[in-house]
């Protein structure tokens, strides 16, 4: 089953090299170029359009040139494939020459490219990968995600503070999932909280319904849940249909559960889901308002917290281009963008200089109708979190 | 107690289902002996024709669902006239070959046409929800589906033992020679019979969309069910396959309810245990076909 998606993979990737040659290479001395790796294809395209979209968007907004260079983006698809990851970041540094890579759907695939960024000194601007090892991989990472510590450590302690007692957990069995579970239970439990039953899902499941069914027998005050963004939907549909919202096993847990780019089609069972999360389309300020609605004009959808990703990772290099004076060597680049401060759609937002890692407010947030249409709707905040998960310390 | 209920009769639901997805390449494979990798391309076909109607068009689901069926086996139908007639007698790794290009066609037509991310389609009301039987759960959609899936295999049985066509595309397997020599036009029944398996794959597909999601890479993730499903029934009945595809369904959903830990192995070591005990599959009709 996999030989031929391997073999057709190999197909395009001869095919993107072939046609890498035919366009005639840029003069370097002017143009900044930025390697784009993000899935396009397969489950995880929906992280790929968004970013791709958000960056779009930023350039249409900000114009093609800073610091006296022209900007160029070259989008090349992994398909969340790491391998795929690691062979286009090499062709791209080598062949393209590129000045900085970018995206990165699944942590995977930004540590498959890490040792080649810290070899080549080419920063890699992490948009959407969210486990928390990947900045201490190189010190040429920097990311403009979230981690998922970030947002699990504060729906523990929101949950405990809140009345709930009990929870059963139901994370899918990959990195990013057991992180969230691993911070949630700390936390959670120090506050008090026992945790009831304990469930792993593979990744690639496709039906929750047993699963489920465990989480009712074991009668929780909530359920805290990670699935990967793009399996939110069907997860929603089957509590439903389980009957879970009527014996008030509420949804709790880190936001990619109830991105906003699927949250509208889940029906009123995603009504009251309590998360924590870094970005909301609802967010209250003037800037995201903005956002929203650029975002939906030009690709006629809601932006997720992924292209938020996308779009404060181009502002990034965008600043740290402005800030060096137009030097494009990976170390000034790092160094300008240690420390950056911002005003994102999101909220405030910073880099740590210390990890390269985002600092960024965590929401609470619940699902609510407004105007028709499902929201979460953030009504607590925790200023300035930074990113607990770091194994150094 | 009345979990074991709720579990059995999920696990059945979720066989009935795979069952209509994969009886039609049963028909291919055992029957035709064609070697259809690309079946659940059909399927999918079906899903989104009855998600477009009803999400887009206003359609209600009920009257999507048999669209769902005639859409796909128009297009099993046409595809077989134009492509798989070529390759009827050719090897088996040729068939696989092309099947395959066929899938990752489809995959990448469907992600351009429709975009990738998952889609959903809407169900009336009167399907959403749980309601309890002597206290157990049971799902509307599910137990709409054990209905649909049972009359649809029973009728499926009484085609092939009891009616004319059925007799004929008995023969037409058995000996395509001598079929020929009385006067059965074979081309004819294997297309018809192909675009029937389309077309229950497509049913599938629109009925499968509520429970299982429905995008474009939907033929690769269950290519491999289906195979399960064909190799563990052994494909040369409808009751065959029927019964593995319950068997699997059940051990699937139990497997993931009492031991979550391994749950995804239980299905592929119920396959594994039966290979061994019957290589030719539970209703397999011997080696060297």
């Amino acid at each position: 089953m996999f030989t031929p998606t391997m073999s057709r993979r190999a197909a395009l990737t001869v095919a993107f090299g072939l046609a890498a040659l035919l366009i005639e290479p840029a003069r370097a001395q002017d143009t900044f170029k930025i390697g784009l790796i993000v899935p396009m294809t397969g489950g995880q395209a929906s992280t790929g359009k968004q970013i791709d979209n958000a960056i779009k968007l930023y350039m249409q907004q900000k114009g093609d040139t800073v610091a006296g260079k022209k900007i160029e983006v070259i989008l090349k698809d992994d398909g969340a494939v790491p391998d795929n990851t690691k062979r286009i970041a090499q062709e791209l540094i080598v062949n393209d020459k590129v000045n900085v890579i970018a995206g990165f759907g699944i942590t995977p695939a930004a540590l498959a490219a890490a040792p080649l960024a810290t070899q080549a000194k080419v920063p890699e601007i992490v948009m959407a990968a969210g486990t928390s090892i990947i900045t201490e991989r190189s010190p040429y990472i920097v990311r403009t995600s979230f981690t998922l510590a970030q947002s699990s450590t504060i729906i523990g302690d929101w949950a405990a503070k809140n009345g709930i007692k009990k929870v059963a957990t139901l994370t899918s069995d990959y990195a990013p999932g057991n992180d969230a579970l691993r911070f949630f239970k700390e936390n959670f439990t120090a506050g008090g909280g026992t945790i009831v039953e304990e469930v792993k899902v593979p990744l690639q499941n496709p039906d929750f319904a047993p699963f489920l069914q465990r989480m009712k027998d074991s009668k929780p005050d909530a359920m805290f849940v990670f699935v990967p963004a793009g399996q939110g939907g069907n997860f929603m549909k089957q509590y439903a249909e389980r009957g879970l919202d009527k014996s008030g096993i509420k949804v709790i847990g880190p936001g990619d559960v109830m991105d906003d780019d699927l949250l509208n089609n889940m029906g009123d069972a995603a009504l009251g889901a309590v998360t924590a999360h870094l970005y909301s389309a609802a967010h209250p300020s003037q800037m995201n308002k903005d956002f929203v609605a650029a975002y939906k004009k030009a690709f006629n959808n809601r932006p997720g917290f992924m292209a938020v990703g996308g779009y404060d990772g181009i502002h990034l290099i965008y600043e740290a281009l402005k800030k060096t004076g137009g030097k494009t060597d990976g170390d000034s680049l790092v160094a300008a963008m240690k420390g950056m401060k911002w005003e994102s759609p999101r909220g405030p937002i910073s880099i740590d200089p210390e990890t390269r890692d985002i600092v960024q407010n965590i929401y609470i947030r619940k699902v609510e109708k407004v105007n028709g249409e499902l929201y979460n709707v953030e009504f607590a905040t925790f200023e300035a979190v930074k990113d607990s998960g770091k194994t150094k310390k | 107690m009345t979990t074991v209920f709720t579990i059995l009769f999920d696990g059945v639901a979720y066989g009935m289902l795979l069952f209509v997805l994969a009886c039609g390449l049963a028909v291919t494979l055992g029957l035709m002996n064609f070697v259809n990798l690309a079946h659940g391309a059909f399927a999918m076909a079906g899903g989104y024709v009855c998600a477009v109607l009803v999400n887009n068009q206003g359609w209600p689901f009920f009257a999507a669902l048999p669209l769902a069926f005639f859409v796909s086996a128009a297009i099993g139908a046409s595809l077989e006239r134009i492509l798989y007639r070529h390759l009827y007698t050719r090897s088996h790794l040729d068939q696989v070959l092309f099947s395959v290009g066929l899938v990752f066609m489809s995959v990448a037509m469907v992600d351009y046409i429709m975009g990738s991310s998952r889609i959903f389609i809407m169900v009336p009301s009167a399907l959403e929800g749980q309601f309890d039987l002597f206290g157990v759960g049971i799902g509307r959609y599910r137990l709409m589906i054990v209905v649909i899936c049972g009359l649809l295999t029973i009728a499926l049985q009484l085609i092939l033992s009891r009616t004319r066509f059925g007799s004929r595309l008995r023969a037409a397997v058995d000996d395509p020679r001598a079929a020929i020599g009385l006067g059965i036009n074979v081309p004819q029944v294997f297309a018809f019979t192909f675009a029937f398996g389309c077309g229950l794959a497509g049913l599938g597909g629109a009925l499968s969309a509520e429970i299982l999601g429905l995008d474009p890479y939907f033929p690769l993730k269950f290519m491999i069910y289906f195979l399960i499903v064909v190799t563990v029934g052994g494909s040369s009945s409808i009751t065959g396959p029927f019964l593995a595809s319950l068997l699997l369904g059940i051990g699937d959903v139990a497997g993931k309810y009492y031991v979550p830990k391994m749950g995804p192995f239980v299905i592929y070591t119920i396959m594994i245990a039966i290979l061994i005990w019957r290589p030719n599959g539970l209703f397999g009709r011997g080696a060297a076909r």
